[in-house]
């Protein structure tokens, strides 16, 4: 058995919600068969207070092993490097040295959600908290941590980014730790485990046909593509977000609105509103992934002008309007 | 007297701690702590009016939709713009989604799993609650939380996922519903209405929810068995364990007033003490910072003018949570407030008797589960396919806007100030800052505050068994509370 200890700082605790929503089979029995021991959760465990606190000193004294410690939330290293916006409650002591010390004992150390691993949501505007992911400030190595900072196994931690994360995100890198194949290379160059990673959101959207066509949506709520005026990321944003649904068939992009990149360092300030596409002259600034540019413009006027009046329509529409046309193979 | 910091306080969403004075076997006194602060008031200073859609949701995983519906409803207000029929009944949908998800998670992960606690393996019930409700081992967590995601695929469905959507918006839902989806979402609910027919409740949600006082309720306990249904079980524990004793407030509630604006919103707002229900009057709630971690704290601050700037310089503050009060008066939220201002007879007569206490907490929010799922199957119903799901609008340059609504555990209030096309103040008021407020500058105690002086304290304990009853009894949410 692995035991695995789950802390919560400067989060909303959306993580631990998502991570509730775990299907086939639920969270806890997916944790008992994959032989992982949770030896404190916030939202789960028994144990409040003084029993809370006996746990903790119990594993800084080396009586209690730590096999795996997952941290949800920002790091909350201000007013002035104190620590004290977020004091852990009935230890006086702040967060940030609780999830120091236990991270140089523990054999791995998991950021669950864009908030731990990057800062997050709560870094935003003019982050007064001086919050901080647990190996990156953004999209700078660092963070509380450290860029030379190792678990006890000699791995980074594994940023398991979004906002909130996906359960099966969470529950497959921790299988997979758990069967002794995690390292280093299973990780991206944000530290984000590759297995849904390595999958971009574009892959499998149901809006790939108004995609094709350029036949863009205008306002929140209408059929077509979001990428060329509502803001939407999902041919540059890490994730399998359409290729495998959240909470049965669901995802931003089927939710009627655009993707905002939440699994990246900094998603949190893009730079423009996070619905509106920013453009130079006429051109969406964010190309997707790997698409030379000129190409892309090229391409992007050609599928322009081929596109059907199907399409046309029903992309600026909530409903359908226009179905597909029915061939009949003869007359 | 003793004292003792009890903390970290888990099985409440967020980090809590309460500091107890006791003395003769009894909680004597309490402050009540909000022990991390994000500061969501500041970090929405100078975006742009529609990017709040984004971050409000992210103030709260497990309130996430309300704080969502709260935003929309302040930027509506600020914008002039109504909502089609369908953008209510979807907005309603998706917000009873998250609060009965929220209520039942409470209930089943949160609350019961205190009496699975071997301080308590002298009691006649315990075998049976132990089996059922012990944290991560007890039988019924395996079968509520596929329950709950299957219920959750509504979510998926309507408002892409849970928690942290963007569907939601001022002019009504990004997400029109096809015809096949209406029939889906019909069966979604008729699936969770089985597992609370046959589970939680073990009777139909009809009976549940028409139950008129609390004789009604005693007879309809006991038809069958205790261990014939969880909910049967909660009622023998707080039988045996008197839990109407516990976690007495103040006996005065508000309420926003819940789902919709259709005709009129299915739950009235207002506030009720001693028999007398008024009308809410928004102008008479003021934050009082006296007693927090933030300046200006000589007077109070009306939310539309409110300020936060946190200091740890405020030597009276133990708490980053403002006091929210209502004319001067600490008053207690969530479901029982909601159905005691509402009338339904069953909390009017429970509260006429032994006031707001851990079994009217419990009951009101189990009532509501019933009441409001079999709501659900008629919003859906009403939906139609082929109508508007969402208006546009422009958003003025300057304007201000208010956005109430309910969530689960309570009042949620934003206050949205724009200039020159950017947020220039922003203000939240959430539920559980007004049930676990610290002091104001009269000395009040907040709701939790009083509700857990008296609480038995047994030989040895450092965290009270029954203190955890009763701030769970409030599903506190501490993410929300200091925002």
């Amino acid at each position: 058995m692995l035991n695995l200890l789950w802390l919560q700082s400067g989060g909303c605790g959306g993580c631990s919600m998502s991570l509730l929503n775990a299907e086939s089979p639920d969270v806890l029995t997916l944790f008992e068969n994959a032989g992982i021991n949770l030896l404190w959760h916030p939202s789960l465990s028994e144990a409040t207070g003084d029993e809370c606190i006996a746990m903790l000193e119990g594993i800084l004294a080396g009586d209690i092993t730590l096999d795996i410690l997952c941290i949800e939330g920002s790091m909350m290293t201000g007013p002035m490097g104190t620590g004290k916006f977020h004091i852990m409650g009935g230890t006086g002591k702040p967060m940030i040295e609780w999830v120091k010390a236990l991270a140089d004992i523990a054999r791995y150390t998991v950021a669950v959600g864009s908030c731990a691993a990057y800062g997050g949501i709560t870094a935003a505007g003019a982050n007064d908290t001086d919050a901080t992911g647990l190996q990156f400030d953004g999209e700078m190595a660092g963070g509380l941590l450290g860029k030379d900072f190792t678990s006890q196994s000699g791995d980074q931690v594994v940023n398991i980014a979004g906002c909130p994360v996906h359960p099966d995100w969470v529950t497959e890198t921790l299988m997979s730790i758990a069967l002794g194949e995690h390292n280093d290379e299973q990780l991206d160059k944000f530290g984000r485990p590759r297995m849904y990673a390595d999958h971009l959101v574009h892959h499998g959207c149901s809006r790939n046909e108004f995609y094709e066509y350029k036949a863009s949506a205008v306002d929140m709520g209408d059929r077509g593509c979001m990428m060329e005026n509502m803001g939407c990321k999902g041919t540059q944003a890490h994730a399998d977000c359409n290729s495998r649904p959240w909470n049965g068939q669901g995802s931003c992009t089927n939710g009627g609105y655009p993707c905002i990149n939440c699994t990246a360092p900094e998603f949190e300030e893009p730079g423009h509103s996070f619905c509106q596409t920013p453009k130079i002259a006429g051109i969406p600034v964010g190309l997707p992934t790997d698409m030379p540019k000129a190409w892309f413009v090229a391409l992007a006027q050609l599928s322009k002008a081929a596109t059907p009046e199907r399409l046309k329509k029903n992309a600026i529409a909530e409903q359908l309007i226009y179905p597909p046309t029915i061939h009949k193979r003869k007359g | 007297m003793s004292r003792i910091v009890a903390g970290p306080f888990n099985r409440v969403e967020g980090d809590l701690e309460i500091t107890l004075e006791t003395g003769e076997d009894k909680v004597q006194r309490a402050e009540v702590n909000s022990p991390l602060y994000r500061g969501f008031e500041r970090i929405l200073l100078g975006h742009k009016p529609m990017d709040a859609l984004v971050y409000t949701p992210r103030i709260c995983g497990i309130c996430s939709v309300t704080q969502s519906v709260a935003s929309a409803r302040a930027l509506a207000d600020a914008m002039g713009l109504s909502m089609p029929k369908n953008g209510e009944l979807c907005t309603n949908l998706v917000l009873a989604s998250e609060n009965i998800t929220d209520l039942i998670t409470h209930f089943y992960l949160f609350f019961m799993p205190d009496f699975a606690r071997d301080t308590y393996a002298g009691a006649s019930w315990f075998g049976d609650i132990q089996g059922r409700f012990k944290a991560t081992a007890g039988s019924a967590a395996t079968q509520m939380l596929p329950a709950r995601a299957d219920f959750l695929h509504l979510m998926g469905l309507m408002a892409g996922k849970w928690p942290h959507t963007l569907s939601l918006q001022p002019g009504g839902v990004a997400k029109a519903i096809e015809p096949k989806e209406r029939m889906r979402l019909l069966a979604i609910v008729a699936g969770f209405k089985r597992f609370l027919e046959s589970t939680l409740f073990g009777d139909s949600l009809t009976t549940i929810s028409q139950l008129k006082s609390e004789a009604e309720l005693w007879q309809w306990y006991q038809q069958k068995p205790w261990h014939s249904s969880d909910f049967r079980r909660f009622l023998h524990v707080a039988e045996v364990q008197q839990l109407h004793q516990l976690g007495r407030a103040t006996d005065h509630f508000l309420s926003f007033g819940a789902y919709g604006a259709l005709d009129e919103p299915m739950w009235v707002a207002g506030s009720y003490r001693n028999g007398q229900t008024s009308p809410l009057d928004i102008s008479r709630i003021a934050e009082d910072h006296s007693h927090s971690w933030m300046s200006d704290s000589d007077h109070p601050h009306p939310p539309a003018q409110g300020i936060t700037q946190p200091t740890l310089d405020n030597e009276a503050g133990y708490s980053w949570c403002k006091a929210p009060r209502l004319g001067q008066e600490v008053v207690e939220v969530g479901p029982l407030a909601r159905q005691v201002v509402n009338g339904h007879p069953l909390m009017r007569d429970m509260i006429s008797r032994h006031g707001g206490n851990v079994l009217s907490r419990v009951v009101a929010r189990l009532l509501e589960v019933a009441i409001v799922v079999g709501q659900m199957e008629q919003w859906i119903k009403q939906i139609d396919p082929s109508a508007p799901f969402c208006h546009h609008g422009e958003m003025p340059a300057e304007a201000s806007g208010v956005g109430l609504v309910e969530a689960a555990r309570g009042a949620l209030g934003h206050w949205l100030e724009i200039k020159n096309g950017k947020i220039s103040n922003y203000q939240i008021i959430a539920p559980t800052s007004w049930n676990f407020s610290p002091r104001d500058q009269h000395d009040q105690p907040g709701a939790l505050e009083q509700a857990v002086v008296g609480a038995p304290v047994m030989n040895g304990e450092k965290t009270p068994v029954s203190v955890q009853h009763i701030v769970r009894s409030f599903d506190p949410c501490m993410a929300c509370t200091v925002h």
